[in-house]
């Protein structure tokens, strides 16, 4: 499993995608700290946090669309799954390797709390804390979300887009079960992974939402290593 | 010990393999020979774990691929039909990923690299990326990759495939030398190279094993009826009446007119009478000279199309 991440993440900063999409991130990032932080006056990054996911919907697809799609096209997948490690140890060597890239991508932020005491304001810490461990989380949820759109396809840009076009619906939920209301909105509002966040957003640390995230995570890691099974079982 | 057993995968309807049984003795070479589509690959991904059978067994040293997946995989080598190698790798990064992907020790590891690269030449192409590397270096680096850990079994799917006759030679006799530390089963259709690296043969058409032996003893067998081409000076009919009336030969054809009055003819004998001498003195006899005297034994490739072939041509 460390092999699989340290040859990915080897990987990601050997190609120049992961500078682009750091840069990308960086750059959408320090606009929405200019406009909601230092332009509005409010010592906190919930703006920045909050809005921040949308960009993530973005992002992550890029991030992830590669993992196993160029191992399926370049035959490389026989070497890893006639190797002694197991399916779900190839799987979360790769998932781990893109978190690991989102990681130091959104660790980037951190430079705006520094600025925001440079700048002499008090955050609240423990809102700052929540949003920051809720869009690590986040973060995990999206990007097994994309390993697993990346087990799909050859194809890494129909891995992207089916990666993006979840994502998409996952953020949207939201605005849908305000649509339907009723007893459907709570049931979608349970599944969301948004409006959790913005409890972890806002300082409220609920421990179902925490072990929510972790579990959609493993769920989609799982799912992962099923897809790769499933073919091995039905392939030449 | 390699040891398959009633092997059968189907896909869907179609059935890749049926009932494929075999089994590699230690320290052999075996040669795995068959048209494309016969099921060598899908044998060969079985084998080494990397699609499951419908039913039957494959065992590597008494050990069930299905059953201790991590135990056997470990004592595999493979080199699949299309090296897997990360083109985004030099090869000393790609060689260092494989033997920790392979769970080799660190310090075995480090005794082990020197003398792969430099068994397989690579050694001076060890910094450059793989992507820049020529074919042949990138189905080396693939051999390299399959002996990374020094597995017991070598499970080579058409190794020589796509490279120029120098390179092949090169890998054959490389294959040669591996035998004497490994065993290994190489998959093939190309005849010649079956017959100069391995010692035995399991030729596979359709998914069935149609013959198991040695390269020589597969053309013996069927080798059961002497036949060759004679040129002979002299009139047409009269040597086809000379030469039907020798004991022993049973079928006469004149192939073509090779210059005046000289004929090639194609001849059968029953294969425990030599029929040549006979032939000979008879036409020294009445002033008819041989010309050219060239037998048609069956080659590997011969018996290689008849036991693959259907419908079998009669010559």
């Amino acid at each position: 499993m460390l092999a699989i991440w340290k040859r990915e993440v080897q990987a990601y900063f050997f190609q120049p995608i992961a500078y682009v999409l750091i840069g990308l991130f960086f750059l959408v990032s320090s606009i929405f700290f200019t406009l909601g932080t230092v332009a509005s006056g409010y010592a906190e990054l919930n703006f920045l946090l909050q809005n921040i996911t949308f960009v993530l919907i973005f992002i992550i697809p890029i991030l992830t669309m590669r993992i196993l799609t160029e191992d399926r096209k370049n035959g490389t997948e026989i070497l890893l799954v006639t190797s002694p490690a197991s399916v779900t140890q190839i799987v979360m060597g790769k998932f781990l390797a893109s978190f690991t890239v989102f990681f130091v991508m959104f660790s980037s932020t951190l430079l705006y709390t520094v600025i925001l005491y440079l700048l002499g304001g008090k955050p609240e810490v423990p809102m700052l804390i929540g949003g920051y461990i809720g869009l690590f989380l986040l973060g995990a949820c999206f990007t097994a979300v994309g390993v697993f759109a990346s087990s799909l396809t050859e194809s890494q840009i129909v891995s992207a887009i089916i990666s993006f076009v979840f994502l998409l619906v996952i953020n949207l939920i939201d605005s849908i079960a305000g649509f339907l209301g009723g007893f459907a909105a709570k049931v979608l509002n349970m599944f969301s992974l948004l409006s959790r966040y913005k409890d972890l957003n806002n300082g409220i640390f609920d421990i179902t939402s925490i072990i929510y995230y972790l579990s959609f995570t493993t769920v989609f890691i799982f799912l992962t290593t099923r897809v790769i099974d499933k073919r091995r079982w039905s392939q030449g | 010990m390699i040891e398959i057993q009633n092997l059968t995968k189907h896909y869907g309807e179609i059935k890749a393999i049926d009932d494929v049984s075999f089994s590699v003795n230690k320290g052999e070479i075996l040669g795995f020979l068959g048209p494309n589509g016969a099921g060598k690959t899908t044998t060969m991904n079985i084998l080494t774990g990397y699609i499951p059978s419908t039913s039957g067994t494959a065992k590597i040293d008494g050990l069930d691929i299905m059953e201790y997946p991590r135990e056997v995989k470990k004592r595999i080598g493979f080199l699949p039909e299309m090296p897997p190698l990360y083109m985004d790798m030099t090869v000393t990064d790609y060689l260092d990923f494989c033997s920790s992907l392979k769970e080799v020790g660190k310090k075995e590891w480090k005794g082990q690299k020197d003398d792969i690269m430099e068994l397989v030449k690579i050694t001076h192409v060890q910094h450059r990326l793989i992507r820049n590397l020529s074919k042949g270096y990138k189905q080396r680096v693939g051999l390299a990759q399959s002996l990374v850990g020094a597995p017991d079994v070598l499970v080579l799917d058409e190794p020589t495939v796509g490279l120029d006759p120098k390179q092949i030679l090169e890998i054959r006799k490389l294959i040669k030398a591996l035998g004497k530390n490994h065993t290994i089963i190489l998959s093939s259709h190309i005849l010649p190279e079956v017959s100069a690296v391995c010692e035995r043969v399991v030729i596979i058409n359709k998914g069935k094993i149609v013959a198991v032996d040695t390269p020589a003893e597969l053309s013996k067998n069927l080798d059961d009826y002497s036949k060759f081409t004679m040129t002979i000076a002299g009139p047409e009919k009269r040597v086809k009446d000379i030469l039907t009336q020798i004991y022993g030969v049973k079928y006469l054809e004149v192939q073509n007119n090779v210059k005046d009055d000289a004929y090639s003819y194609i001849i059968e004998a029953d294969k425990d009478v030599d029929v040549r001498k006979p032939i000979f003195h008879k036409l020294a006899e009445v002033g008819y000279p041989i010309l050219e005297l060239k037998s048609l034994g069956l080659s590997l490739e011969d018996v290689f199309l008849q036991l693959t072939t259907e419908e079998k041509e009669v010559n």
